[in-house]
């Protein structure tokens, strides 16, 4: 596949791939398929119908990888993709997904996409999300991305996503449900900055026994940028749940947090905590006796912060 | 040198304006100076003042002949002054290898970073890609903002308290992370202290009380005066 060097550039952002990666592949290019490699364990297959793929991996799957980005960059490209994971019994997988948007036009470009994954019995699966946005026209970036999780009895899945500037607005959806023992650990990492807004939903119904989540956000918005976060444990048998948002709000922008948590069992345990505030002054103050000028502390704690 | 001329601090509070430090003036070129006194004497006050963290209300300071009175933090910072905090700063996602790196101001290969920390009794293995945030205790975090202050290197470095909140092996040990200190960076190492022996290792004693300075001598003088005093100074007996 030969790519050229926005392409390379924005694979490189959202997926830290240099080239065509190896193992198992699906690069998707301006809604079209731009590449694809299958394994002996990880098949991949075209929907038939409506836009997106099935990724199969088989029982016993371990330590394999899957690289799934997107790319566009062509300005106004309005692009909706299913991406379903299904993950037999028994697998480790790491999976790398993530869109990176290149709009020097003046329209919007958009990627919806929608992923579902379902985990089978005992297998682990670390998911991790990337998004990016460039370009140099007037044209806003906008990713929707939905993330579907069915958690299998025993099933672990982490997943980590990272959005750091360059998406003009984003809402992001993610529900998840939870059997007998199975763990979901979410981190989401974001950084808006212009008129940048970003929403964030986690619904995640702890609905086996043993079943435990941790949510972890952590933010910074800058200038005039707008974040909300909104998540909703629900605890619905014997199960641990634990969300936490912790946001840095600097110049004029603003930060909402509505951590909600909701026990349907005397057996279930949830704890929410919720922090916004600028950057502490000693912080600065700190790095600056190191020699950090103000601005450069500012930009080491937020990256600290983010990292 | 360091030269502190008839510096004054005023702080406005609800209860109206309060004279913190009156018409200090103070030269620091030796090896160690202790500044100590009561609690509320100005002593925190000076070291900040003397960082650029608080401006003076009146008065100079000079380090080397220049006057850095109204030089910012990082200004003074390059120019080779360099801070402890009493208490240490906490930063969630900054690890001890990155706040060591930037105290150098230059790239810090990992093991380099690890003898700092080896210098101050912390098993590098262990701290240096820790975090350092609320999982350090709070003797963990004093050492290593002396780790910083070694990294640093700079021709005045100012401790403020070092000893509080520092377990018993780190103790012994400040005294000899000093002397190392001292004959790696031949600057001046300038501590607001009330441990007796830490006075008792320094080569010039400053007592501040009310926001003046009552004696300056080395400590033959001083420690005697110190330990025999009535009225303010028997309350810093108290201390130390």
């Amino acid at each position: 596949m030969a790519m050229d060097l926005i392409q390379k550039r924005l694979l490189r952002e959202v997926a830290d791939l240099h080239d065509v990666p190896a193992g198992a592949y699906n690069i998707r290019a301006d809604g079209q398929l731009a590449g694809r490699n299958t394994t002996a364990n990880i098949d991949i297959v075209t929907k038939t119908d409506k836009p997106g793929i099935d990724i199969i991996v088989k029982p016993g799957t371990k330590n394999e990888s899957m690289h799934i980005p997107v790319i566009i960059e062509k300005s106004g490209l309005q692009d909706l993709v299913y991406n379903d994971f299904f993950i037999g019994e028994d697998c480790d997988v790491t999976i790398v997904a993530g869109c990176g948007i290149n709009n020097c036009g003046t329209q919007e470009s958009r990627h919806d996409g929608v992923h579902s994954f379902f985990v089978g019995k005992n297998s682990r699966v670390r998911y991790i999300e990337k998004h990016y946005g460039e370009g140099d026209g007037r044209g806003t970036n906008v990713m929707n991305p939905t993330t579907i999780v069915e958690l299998g009895e025993g099933g672990y899945m982490e997943m980590e996503t990272t959005q750091i500037k360059g998406i003009d607005s984003t809402i992001r959806n993610t529900t998840a449900k939870l059997a007998d023992g199975a763990q979901l650990i979410i981190k989401e990492k974001i950084m808006t900055h212009g008129t940048q807004y970003a929403e964030t939903n986690f619904t995640v119904d702890l609905d086996g026994e043993d079943s435990s989540t941790n949510v972890i956000s952590r933010s910074v918005a800058r200038e005039d940028s707008r974040q909300m976060f909104n998540s909703n444990i629900r605890g619905n048998n014997r199960c641990a749940g634990h969300s936490e948002c912790d946001a840095i709000i600097m110049d004029n922008a603003s930060v909402g947090a509505r951590p909600e948590i909701t026990a349907n069992s005397v057996e279930a345990s949830l704890i929410h905590e919720a922090a916004i505030g600028k950057i502490a002054g000693d912080q600065l103050v700190k790095l600056m006796t190191l020699g950090l000028t103000e601005k450069e502390a500012e930009e080491q704690i937020v990256n600290g912060f983010l990292k | 040198m360091l030269e502190l001329q008839h510096i004054s601090f005023e702080a406005e509070t609800d209860d109206g304006v309060h004279k913190i430090l009156r018409d200090v003036s103070l030269t620091i070129d030796e090896r160690m100076v202790v500044i100590t006194g009561p609690n509320g004497s100005g002593k925190s006050t000076l070291a900040k003042i003397i960082a650029g963290i608080e401006t003076p209300t009146e008065g100079t300071i000079l380090l080397d002949g220049e006057n850095i009175t109204h030089l910012s933090i990082t200004e003074r910072a390059h120019k080779g002054i360099s801070f402890a905090f009493q208490q240490p700063v906490r930063f969630k996602g900054i690890t001890v290898f990155d706040l060591i790196s930037i105290a150098s101001g230059k790239k810090l290969t990992v093991s380099e970073a690890c003898n700092y920390l080896s210098e101050v009794g912390l098993c590098a293995r262990d701290y240096v890609n820790r975090e350092v945030n609320g999982s350090l205790s709070g003797g963990e975090l004093k050492r290593i903002e002396i780790a910083t202050m070694l990294a640093r290197g700079t021709k005045i470095s100012i401790f403020d308290e070092p000893e509080a909140g520092i377990d018993l092996w780190s103790f012994n040990n400040l005294i000899k992370v000093f002397e190392q200190m001292y004959a790696t960076i031949h600057g001046s190492i300038l501590i607001i202290s009330h441990q007796e022996r830490i006075l008792e290792n320094a080569d010039k004693i400053v007592v501040l009380a009310d926001g003046e300075i009552r004696a300056v001598g080395d400590k033959d003088e001083i420690m005697p005066e110190l330990m025999n005093a009535s009225g303010i100074c028997s309350r810093l007996v108290d201390r130390v």
